[in-house]
């Protein structure tokens, strides 16, 4: 099934509301991009490393929200170095990182599930053309569709391994394609004829 | 159920021609080959599919058929909107404007009827199959319809979980019509209709229509 | 918006999200793996047209901003969008517009050709359009040398707009979306 990111605590950081959070996380980022200086890239760097102690996680999960930029983060600071100097690219590269750091900070001290309970709750004081109803079921889909591909997945993997073809990407996503198309006018029928609108 | 001279036309083709049926069995049963126009049949009794000319009129009910028949799909994959099973019997219940406090105890008591009150909390994907088309079913008997239409609902299910379905069945206060290619299941039905090439082929008890069925597909698949 | 689109534009963000666990192709000579997400981006358009297809994007988008783990190399978070490649995200629904409103243009008379042009001008075109300048806001480096930074993932990309195309092209024959009126 699908998990978030959560990573459960009891912390301040974990009780804020999910908009404040929000809010903090894009006044941190222009701060850090408005004055451009070391001062408070420095001052930006102890404010996380602060967050992260306080919500109680550990300098693996600093490590976990970095990685998957790590590749363009390595190119990136030796395109820096290469362009203008040593002082230059660390600041450029560590800037990077406190950014990721502090929107992963966000992200692990949320669940999915507050995040969806805001969006719906902004949604029932949206203004009247919105269809919210409609938001509020597409997301719901989603969750629930998401297991059921990735198990129509597995079975057209298995039948083209079976065929000594499962390294071909057409192969694959072909009949899951189709299948997806196929299902799709049983379920919307099957959600009309449950709803009444 | 009285249908009026009802057709459908899709195009330029023609699905059905001019039915004309007074329903009032409580189980009744249709059979056909693929392509002889039973699914869009099936699909008039709840309005999913609108007749091209002709009226579908129930006693009592007015025009919102949808409000008072049930649709049971074949794949309950395709049925089950929700990730968790309980979420998913509220689905039909919000359209219509109930309390919490009701919805709440619609789903208490069809978990109770169908003996599955242990799947409340699960999540649908992890379901077997046969949990799966129980909870699809149970989405919606919690509507309370006055008549429930099944498409095939056994086709996907192993032979215990068939024989389970039966059992929920023949345990169904409401009416039920149903679509099957399972002609041993339909043995035990009050009518049967044999639609072919968009028109009621044969209509009359199940000893009388269903023989005469397998007769004649056999004599087709021999040529 | 009917029942059945809404449909639609979950079960793609759905299929989206899901090639994020496929297998990655490595083609010789390059560095970087090829992951398919991209792929489902450029069938989102190209089955589903402009609107719907960009849609169900911005609907990945949003369950990936909440939180989960839906991006290749199981990335999600708010992370995704301030890192170096976020301008990238911002090409993906573009993209998916932009090829989805070509297909719709020349739907009438779309071939494996057509298709794969129309794949490359949205998913290559103006993916780096949008995703190049980003990466030289966040990093700080000239346009040129960002552009350098990314050209390793053109053949992946290329790979995927001739995979994308074919699927378009059996799916106008055999499931119609777009042709449908909308």
């Amino acid at each position: 099934m699908l998990s978030d990111l959560y990573i459960p605590g009891a912390s301040a950081l974990h009780r804020m509301r999910p908009a404040w959070k929000l809010a903090l996380l894009f006044l941190y980022c222009t701060a850090l991009f408005v004055v451009s200086h070391s001062l408070m890239l420095g001052l930006g760097l102890l404010l996380i490393a602060l967050g992260y102690g306080i919500a109680g996680l550990r300098p693996r999960h600093a490590f976990d929200a970095v990685r998957p930029a790590l590749y363009v983060l390595v190119i990136i600071f030796a395109a820096q170095l290469w362009l203008e100097d040593l002082a230059m690219a660390a600041f450029v590269t560590l800037r990077l990182i406190a950014l990721l750091m502090a929107a992963a900070l966000v992200t692990y001290t949320t669940k999915a599930s507050e995040f969806t309970d805001g969006i719906l709750a902004l949604l029932s004081r949206a203004p009247k053309w919105l269809p919210k109803d409609k938001i509020a079921l597409a997301i719901s889909l989603v969750w629930r569709f998401i297991p059921m591909i990735r198990d129509q997945f597995e079975e057209v993997r298995e039948a083209q391994r079976a065929r000594g073809i499962e390294r071909s990407l057409l192969a694959l996503v072909a009949p899951l394609v189709v299948r997806v198309l196929k299902s799709a006018d049983e379920i919307a029928e099957a959600i009309e004829a449950r709803s009444l609108d | 159920m009285i249908f009026d001279r009802v057709c459908v036309t899709k195009g330029s083709r023609r699905i059905l021609s001019e039915i004309s049926l007074s329903l009032t069995e409580k189980r009744i049963g249709v059979i056909g080959e693929n392509g002889s126009g039973k699914s869009t049949f099936l699909r008039l009794f709840n309005g999913l599919q609108k007749p091209t000319s002709g009226t579908i009129r129930a006693e009592g009910w007015g025009d919102d058929l949808r409000r008072h028949v049930g649709f049971v799909f074949q794949n309950p994959d395709n049925q089950i909107v929700y990730p968790m099973v309980e979420e998913d019997l509220a689905f039909g219940l919000k359209s219509r404007k109930l309390s919490k406090a009701e919805i709440q105890t619609r789903i208490d008591e069809v978990l109770e009827t169908l003996s599955i009150a242990h799947l409340r909390a699960r999540l649908t994907h992890q379901l077997s199959g046969g949990e799966k088309q129980m909870v699809a079913l149970a989405g919606v008997l919690v509507t309370r319809p006055d008549l429930i239409v099944f498409d095939e609902p056994t086709t996907l299910l192993d032979l215990p979980n068939k024989l389970r379905f039966m059992d929920m069945l023949a345990a169904l206060p409401q009416p039920a019509v149903m679509v099957s290619h399972d002609l041993e299941l339909l043995m035990g039905f009050d009518r049967i209709l044999h639609i072919e090439g968009g028109t009621v082929f044969a209509d009359g008890t199940p000893s009388e229509v269903i023989p005469a069925y397998r007769d004649r597909c056999l004599a087709r698949a021999k040529g | 918006m009917t029942t059945r689109d809404i449909v639609l534009i979950a079960l793609f963000a759905a299929l989206t999200a899901v090639m994020a666990v496929f297998p990655p192709v490595t083609l010789p000579l390059l560095p970087v793996p090829i992951t398919a997400q991209s792929l489902g981006i450029m069938l989102a358009g190209g089955i589903l047209g402009a609107k719907r297809g960009a849609l169900s994007i911005i609907l990945l988008l949003v369950l990936v901003a909440i939180g989960l783990p839906l991006l290749s190399g199981g990335r999600g978070g708010l992370s995704v969008f301030f890192g170096p490649t976020a301008g990238f995200l911002a090409g993906w629904v573009a993209a998916a517009f932009t090829i989805g409103w070509m297909t719709e243009k020349f739907w009438d008379g779309l071939s494996f050709v057509s298709a794969t042009l129309i794949c490359v001008a949205g998913g290559i075109v103006v993916m780096y359009a949008l995703g190049i300048p980003g990466i030289s806001l966040m990093a700080d480096v000239p346009l040129s040398k960002a552009f350098m930074g990314s050209v390793t993932f053109i053949p992946g990309d290329i790979v995927k707009a001739l995979i994308a195309a074919a699927v378009m092209v059996t799916v106008k024959k055999s499931y119609p979306i777009i042709g449908q009126a909308a």
